[in-house]
């Protein structure tokens, strides 16, 4: 396997590496505090094409490709968790769905504006009593006399939600058929009976929007339907193998976040009339904290090469969300560990990072539903 | 109209500092960034680009490795990149160099409505020279230190920031602009950008490709025909921390003059 970056992507890469210093590193504790979505942030990365970077250039995206998109989410999520999942959520749950399923005059009419990042999108599986079972939808979607679908129905969840004007949705047009009975839609923020609910308050990825959609006869033209009627489920469970792209994406960047930071501060912290860098202790913590990071960045960037080849990647990216997601979690906590008292405070990141990491391992799959998607390609019953 | 930006590949001074044997810098094992104030020559031609459609045309003289520098330009929207590259022109000082870039000038071909932009100063050597020697080889008007650039038809108006307010100038095309930092905000490169620089034009000129202008000579290029001579090159100790104090009463006052007197300033 060849990991050599093209210098498209080397120079991409550092493109970001600089946006991310600059513009977000900046805001990233104000955003936190405050539960602030940065919307100026979101208007610059629009500027410079991030909000649909593997996208081509004919429906307004920046013509790059995956692997580009991943290092873009790995290199905001170093510096700040909640810009890096606004990013991912819109690309992966909404342009990519749309860009892979929709007709040719679904894509000229929605993405123009989503890849130029005018306009945010989101994506709505989750529904109160349908989490990591995605099957039991209880959003009913009934046909009208005009062949158009009625929504009626709650989504919860919904990162982007209260920002997004444009929304991938899934609702049970034929509850007899189980998952096949599942069918997708775009539905538009201004389609009378579409409203959001609730913001829900969070641990982590504070800056972030995530709230209920409520749908109370909300009329979605027949136009709308995303792919075939009852191809929804399969639309949805396609559409999360590229999303664990994203999110692996973005617990590798926070884990990689927390070993630059601990670095950093290890070197300068004095006890013991020494650095505590000096110390065995943390010199191999930080040589695991990083190992299992570049591990997970093999695994990250091996299933976006993937997914940019055409190659199956399903494995590969559930693979590397699991992975990628418990080595955040263990090494922003071990970040704090190193920081001691002052990692505990908002004084320093490592507390937000090791805050921001923990979602990695539940949202677009539980570390539990990527165990079930690896072993099933196993062959394992 | 086209716009020429002259830039420059320079270590990072951020980092340590290599020196030759000879005085000159041992670039090749230095980090290597934009010089900073040709960045904002950059986004002024781009700028300019955007209100008149110029094309913009970024020229350096450097090592092939520079190539790297001149594609980030690319990516940030420029058309076209040209850089000058010779084992011949290596050891340049400012004269030789911009003997070598105003005849790449030449060879691009400056017409009536073009313009010229540079940076102020690179932050290697730090003299200001190039730019303002490029206009006299050109016989160019040249305006330096531009801190705010206007186009209407065929002139410039151009806020000079000196060092005790601004001097405002008008100056026909062509002619060649020397900018500062304060011109405005060098953007970053896109992403589209970055995808497209790699099959935007990209030229390279030799020794070869501008030996019949009369500006290259063998004695008023290269290391040998560079009239500055390097006595030494040093890394400065570095200064201590300075020490503030705030406050403009009477006991402040009494606290630094008690300072400047102890160390035998006053």
């Amino acid at each position: 396997m060849d990991f050599h970056l093209s210098k498209e992507q080397e120079m991409v890469r550092k493109m970001y590496r600089e946006f991310a210093e600059t513009e977000v590193k900046p805001l990233a504790e104000e955003i936190d505090e405050e539960e602030r979505f940065p919307m100026e942030t979101v208007e610059k990365m629009a500027k410079l094409g991030m909000m649909g970077i593997y996208f081509p250039k004919q429906y307004g995206g920046a013509g790059g490709d995956v692997l580009s998109y991943a290092m873009c989410v790995e290199e905001l999520a170093k510096v700040c968790g909640t810009t890096a999942v606004i990013v991912s959520a819109h690309t992966s749950l909404c342009c990519a769905p749309i860009f892979e399923h929709g007709t040719e005059e679904q894509k000229m009419k929605y993405l123009p504006d989503l890849l130029s990042g005018r306009k945010i999108g989101a994506f709505g599986l989750t529904e109160p009593g349908a989490g990591t079972d995605a099957s039991g939808q209880q959003t009913m979607a009934v046909k009208n006399e005009n062949g158009d679908y009625v929504l009626n129905g709650t989504k919860c969840f919904i990162t982007n939600g209260n920002v997004a004007d444009t929304f991938v949705i899934f609702a049970m047009t034929d509850k007899s058929k189980g998952n096949h009975g599942i069918s997708a839609f775009i539905v538009e923020k201004s389609f009378p009976g579409f409203s959001t609910g609730k913001h829900e308050k969070k641990m982590g990825i504070r800056g972030s929007s995530t709230c209920d959609l409520i749908f109370e006869d909300c009329v979605v033209p027949k136009e709308n339907l995303l792919g075939q009627e009852g191809k929804g489920f399969k639309i949805a469970m396609m559409t999360l193998d590229g999303g664990r792209i994203g999110i692996a994406a973005q617990a590798l960047g926070l884990g990689e976040g927390a070993v630059n930071e601990a670095i950093k501060y290890t070197q300068e912290r004095v006890q013991f009339g020494r650095r505590i860098s000096q110390f065995q202790n943390t010199q191999f913590q930080l040589a695991d904290m990083h190992t299992r990071m570049q591990a997970a960045q093999f695994l990250v960037y091996s299933a976006a090469m993937k997914k940019q080849n055409h190659e199956p990647y399903s494995m590969d990216a559930a693979m590397a969300k699991l992975f990628a997601a418990e080595a955040a979690s263990d090494v922003t906590r071990r970040a704090v560990q190193l920081f001691g008292g002052y990692g505990y405070t908002r004084e320093y990141p490592v507390e937000r990072m090791m805050r921001d990491a923990k979602i990695t391992e539940i949202y677009e799959g539980t570390s539990e539903v990527q165990r079930m998607v690896i072993s099933s390609h196993l062959g394992v019953k | 109209m086209k716009i020429i930006v002259c830039v420059k590949q320079v270590p990072d001074t951020s980092g340590k500092v290599a020196v030759n044997p000879d005085g000159t810098l041992n670039r090749a094992s230095m980090a290597t960034i934009t010089n900073p104030d040709d960045l904002n020559a950059v986004e002024a031609a781009l700028q300019l680009k955007e209100e008149t459609g110029a094309q913009v045309i970024v020229v350096s003289m450097g090592p092939p490795p520079a190539e790297g520098m001149l594609r980030e330009i690319l990516a940030r929207s420029a058309d076209k990149a040209v850089l000058v590259s010779g084992r011949e022109f290596g050891g340049s000082d400012t004269y030789a160099t911009s003997q070598i870039l105003a005849a790449a000038i030449n060879k691009i071909g400056l017409e009536d409505d073009d313009v010229v932009f540079c940076g102020r100063q690179a932050i290697d050597g730090d003299t200001a020279q190039v730019g303002p020697q490029i206009a006299e080889k050109l016989g160019l008007p040249q305006v330096s230190y531009a801190a705010d650039i206007h186009k209407e038809g065929d002139t410039l108006t151009i806020k000079r920031m000196l060092e005790d307010g601004y001097m405002t100038i008008k100056v026909h095309t062509p002619c060649l602009i020397t900018c500062i930092k304060e011109l405005n905000t060098p953007r970053y490169m896109s992403v589209g950008g970055v995808f497209e620089a790699y099959s935007k034009p990209y030229e390279v000129l030799d020794y070869n490709a501008l030996k019949d202008d009369p500006l290259i000579d063998p004695s008023t290029i290269g290391l040998k025909g560079s009239p500055t001579n390097i006595l030494t090159s040093f890394t400065p100790p570095q200064k201590g921390a300075g020490m503030m104090l705030e406050g403009a009463d009477r006991a402040t006052c009494e606290k630094l003059a008690g300072i400047m007197a102890a160390k035998h300033m006053i």
